[in-house]
């Protein structure tokens, strides 16, 4: 275990960006936090969490895979990949670095893709434990704990004093490189994490049932009449879907610039009226079925094919964020009376 | 911004089919000069001109954009360039309210004896843009020329 | 009011003149309402919400409720009778199946604007006269509402209720209001901070398209911006550009038809101030065309579906800012 006075915490950004580019997360000029690359002075945000998660900088929204140039007869494809450098991210909480196991079985799952993992392994995760767990958090529900976040490092924060923690080789190799940090016992971990686990159990969310949602259910879920009333309001943007840290489905577009071809990657929205659409048609026709899937893909198709993970990781952004409050606790509870 | 010397505008000129066009045959009839920069689309009347047009000009490299329709009261459709005006005068202050360089949109009626004027305003136009300079405000960086 | 508008819903659900009723119904908390089609009696006295976070507009839902079997009852409040009735103008909703009762409103809050002034770790929100209790682990804070109002509630336009068939409340008035300071403040500025502020503004967009689909004046079909045949469908927004042409274009297909409700910003997950463009359409049309206030009646011509020989010529953006051409 290794500590640092908070007062140095620029000093220690300071000397991880020397070495790597850090992201942490900033507060922007709405007041809103954002990972952002660290620079000289930019402060940590104080927020639980930021609007848009840290899959951003591995799924990004948008990402240019490959170019055609067409001369004459001849068509070249060139491969418009980013450097693959190193790269720190700081300050992530135990959801969203949950996310990255869901991620990862998507993504790092034959065939693999290649542009995620490049990143996912140039990439050490600090998580950062929560200090003020909000009135939307519902990680619980799902078996993670806020005061003890997976990733390469942990860090949890009291007042003053930074704590620090490597769980891997990578973690433990990178620890050794910063001579900023100074040796400490575990002690005053253990107490902020007793405080910590003690808030968590006083959230309104904490013990969110999701006793049922499974494949044996699956057909009684997907016939439920409960669909039409919580699809009701869905105005079919994106919202849910773009602030997700464990949303994962892309469309490919093109772009003709008049000099060459791009092909982009771009998110996607199942709650989009043109989501997989086909030439035969929409396979979703209306806003119920579009709804239906998004939150049936997160709790039971996706545990169905992956031994029971739910493919939610109860960040509570959808809960901040919907534009019409439609979100995964809502729809967890009307089903769940369907199901006792 | 500094003027590029060697800087050499893409205008894009949309004309209405019953005034403009003729005006910008006439003024070539005439032997009148303006400058190659001018790209002339055709449009059956001014108000044809969907506000994205003109933007995807910007978006596809021209550095300015001209409107030129029938004067108000001449529409061969008695009322188009009305509507069109109206339309022109809110976009280009929304453009402006964006901070994008109020010269580089234009409106000019010529009708289709004013083969003269069609060439002044391409001429003086064209010669308005390339002080400017390149747009770069209202740019899709992906069609960047060079 | 929340008691008399239950009270009024049953009376209509019970006496038959209505087969439905739209409004809010709880969610979680007391700040996270969702808009709701009431069917029965049960349902309304089990959910019907009206408190200081019903900020959704109705109004947009009537298009497709409205082409439903039976008739709908709804409630308005002000600001989303200017919608309804301007949607009534565009014949976008069967005015015979909807039964419209009007609701007072003294302005509805922002969620977030409470998060920032507690921190983090709110626990619950709850209302008491003209302040709203939010309770943190640590702390409870009184706030006063004014300081949580949404945008559009604190530069309020107008408190009249435009359309109805019944009142629930007192009927209001236009009001004076100061809410086109903030474009006046930005017109004053140089193009180049002009530039800089909705540079800073509209790169945080993440194109979800959340103003689009809650906006009561987007009611195509279907959208340019979606329509794999126009051109201009950019899912893929890869450069600044299509951000820019995709609030532009879309503040302009809602000039002079826009209400200034406001929704669009409440919306909006990344806080950029897209009533501002609409407000600079609004303004200019003011200034050059004279007064027009969409949906304030049924009859007024919008600006852009209008025009007199004498208009003022485009150059006029040129001469306002004291250029010359």
């Amino acid at each position: 275990m290794k500590k640092l006075s908070l007062s140095n915490l620029n000093d220690l950004f300071s000397a991880i960006a020397e070495k790597e580019n850090l992201y942490i997360p900033t507060d922007n000029s709405v007041g809103q936090a954002a990972f952002s690359l660290w620079s000289d002075g930019a402060v940590l945000s104080e927020k639980c969490n930021t609007v848009r998660s840290a899959k951003d900088l591995f799924f990004p929204q948008v990402e240019n895979l490959v170019n055609f140039k067409v001369t004459g007869k001849q068509i070249e494809v060139i491969e418009n990949r980013d450097p693959a450098e190193p790269f720190v991210v700081f300050g992530v909480r135990a959801c969203d670095l949950r996310s990255f196991d869901i991620l990862d079985r998507v993504f790092l799952s034959e065939p693999v893709d290649s542009y995620y993992r490049t990143r996912r392994e140039n990439a050490l995760l600090i998580g950062l434990a929560c200090s003020h767990p909000s009135q939307t958090c519902f990680c619980t529900a799902f078996g993670i704990d806020a005061a003890e976040p997976a990733g390469d490092i942990t860090c949890w924060m009291s007042d003053d004093t930074l704590y620090w923690r490597a769980n891997t080789e990578k973690g433990a190799t990178f620890t050794d490189s910063l001579a900023i940090l100074d040796d400490c016992q575990d002690d005053p971990v253990h107490k902020l994490q007793e405080d910590l686990r003690d808030r968590l159990g006083r959230l309104p969310l904490h013990d969110l049932d999701l006793t049922g949602f499974d494949s044996d259910n699956m057909i009684k879920l997907f016939n439920s009449e409960k669909w039409d009333e919580l699809s009701q309001s869905c105005l079919g943007c994106g919202t849910c879907t773009f602030i997700c840290p464990t949303c994962q489905c892309y469309d490919i577009q093109e772009f003709n610039t008049g000099k060459e071809v791009k092909r982009f990657r771009c998110w996607d929205s199942c709650m989009y009226s043109n989501f997989t659409k086909m030439s035969a048609g929409q396979p979703r026709p209306t806003q119920k079925e579009r709804f239906r899937q998004r939150f049936m893909h997160k709790l039971v198709y996706y545990p169905s094919n992956n031994e029971g993970i739910y493919s939610c990781v109860g960040c509570g952004r959808c809960l901040q964020k919907c534009p019409v409050n439609a979100n995964i606790v809502k729809v967890i509870k009307t089903l769940r009376e369907e199901l006792s | 911004m500094s003027v590029n010397e060697t800087f050499s505008p893409t205008i894009v000129a949309f004309c209405c089919n019953w005034c403009s066009y003729a005006g910008a045959d006439l003024s070539g009839t005439n032997r009148l000069q303006y400058p190659a920069n001018v790209k002339i689309i055709r449009i059956p009347c001014s108000c044809r001109l969907n506000p994205m047009f003109i933007l995807r000009a910007f978006q596809r490299g021209a550095d300015g954009v001209i409107l030129c329709g029938c004067h108000p009261g001449d529409c061969h459709y008695t009322t188009g360039n009305y509507y069109a005006r109206r339309r022109m005068t809110l976009l280009f202050s929304m453009l402006d309210f964006l901070g994008i360089e109020e010269e580089r949109t234009r409106v000019e009626w010529v009708s289709a004896a004013e083969g003269a004027k069609f060439a002044a305003t391409m001429n003086e136009f064209v010669a308005t843009i390339t002080k400017l300079g390149p747009n770069r405000r209202l740019e899709d960086l992906r069609c960047r020329k060079e | 009011m929340q008691k008399r508008m239950i009270a009024k819903a049953t009376e209509l659900l019970n006496n038959g003149t209505v087969d439905r009723v739209l409004g809010w119904k709880t969610g979680e908390f007391f700040y996270d309402l969702t808009p709701a089609v009431f069917d029965s009696v049960s349902a309304l006295e089990a959910k019907f919400v009206f408190n200081s976070f019903s900020g959704a507009n109705l109004s947009k839902y009537l298009i497709a409720e409205s082409r439903k079997p039976g008739k709908i009852a709804v409630f308005l409040k002000p600001c989303d009778s200017y919608s309804f009735t301007q949607l009534l103008k565009e014949h976008r909703i069967l005015r015979e199946n909807v039964y419209v009762i009007g609701v007072q409103c003294d302005g509805m809050c922002d969620i977030d604007k409470v998060r920032n002034i507690i921190g983090e770790g709110l626990l619950s929100v709850r209302k008491d006269g003209n302040h709203l209790i939010a309770e943190t682990f640590d702390a409870t804070k009184t706030i006063a509402k004014s300081d949580v109002l949404l945008e559009r509630c604190a530069v309020c336009k107008s408190k009249k209720i435009v359309t109805y068939d019944e009142l629930i409340g007192e009927q209001g008035d236009v009001c004076e209001s100061d809410r086109f300071d903030e474009v006046a403040r930005l017109e004053a500025m140089t193009p180049e901070e002009r530039f800089e502020f909705w540079r800073n503004e509209l790169s945080r967009c993440i194109r979800c398209n959340a103003c689009r689909n809650v906006c009561p004046a987007c009611s195509c079909e279907k959208c340019v911006f979606d329509n794999d045949n126009s051109g201009v469908k950019n899912k893929a927004a890869a450069d600044s550009f299509e951000e820019n042409m995709f609030h532009i274009i879309r503040a302009f297909h809602v000039a002079s038809r826009c209400t200034d409700c406001g929704e669009c910003s409440r919306v909006c997950p990344q806080h950029i101030p897209l009533h501002l463009l609409n407000r600079k359409f609004i303004k200019d049309i003011n200034e050059l065309y004279g007064p027009y206030m969409a949906g304030a009646d049924l009859n007024t011509k919008p600006a852009l579906m209008d025009y007199t020989k004498d208009d003022c010529e485009p150059s006029i953006v040129y001469e306002r800012n004291g250029g010359a051409q």
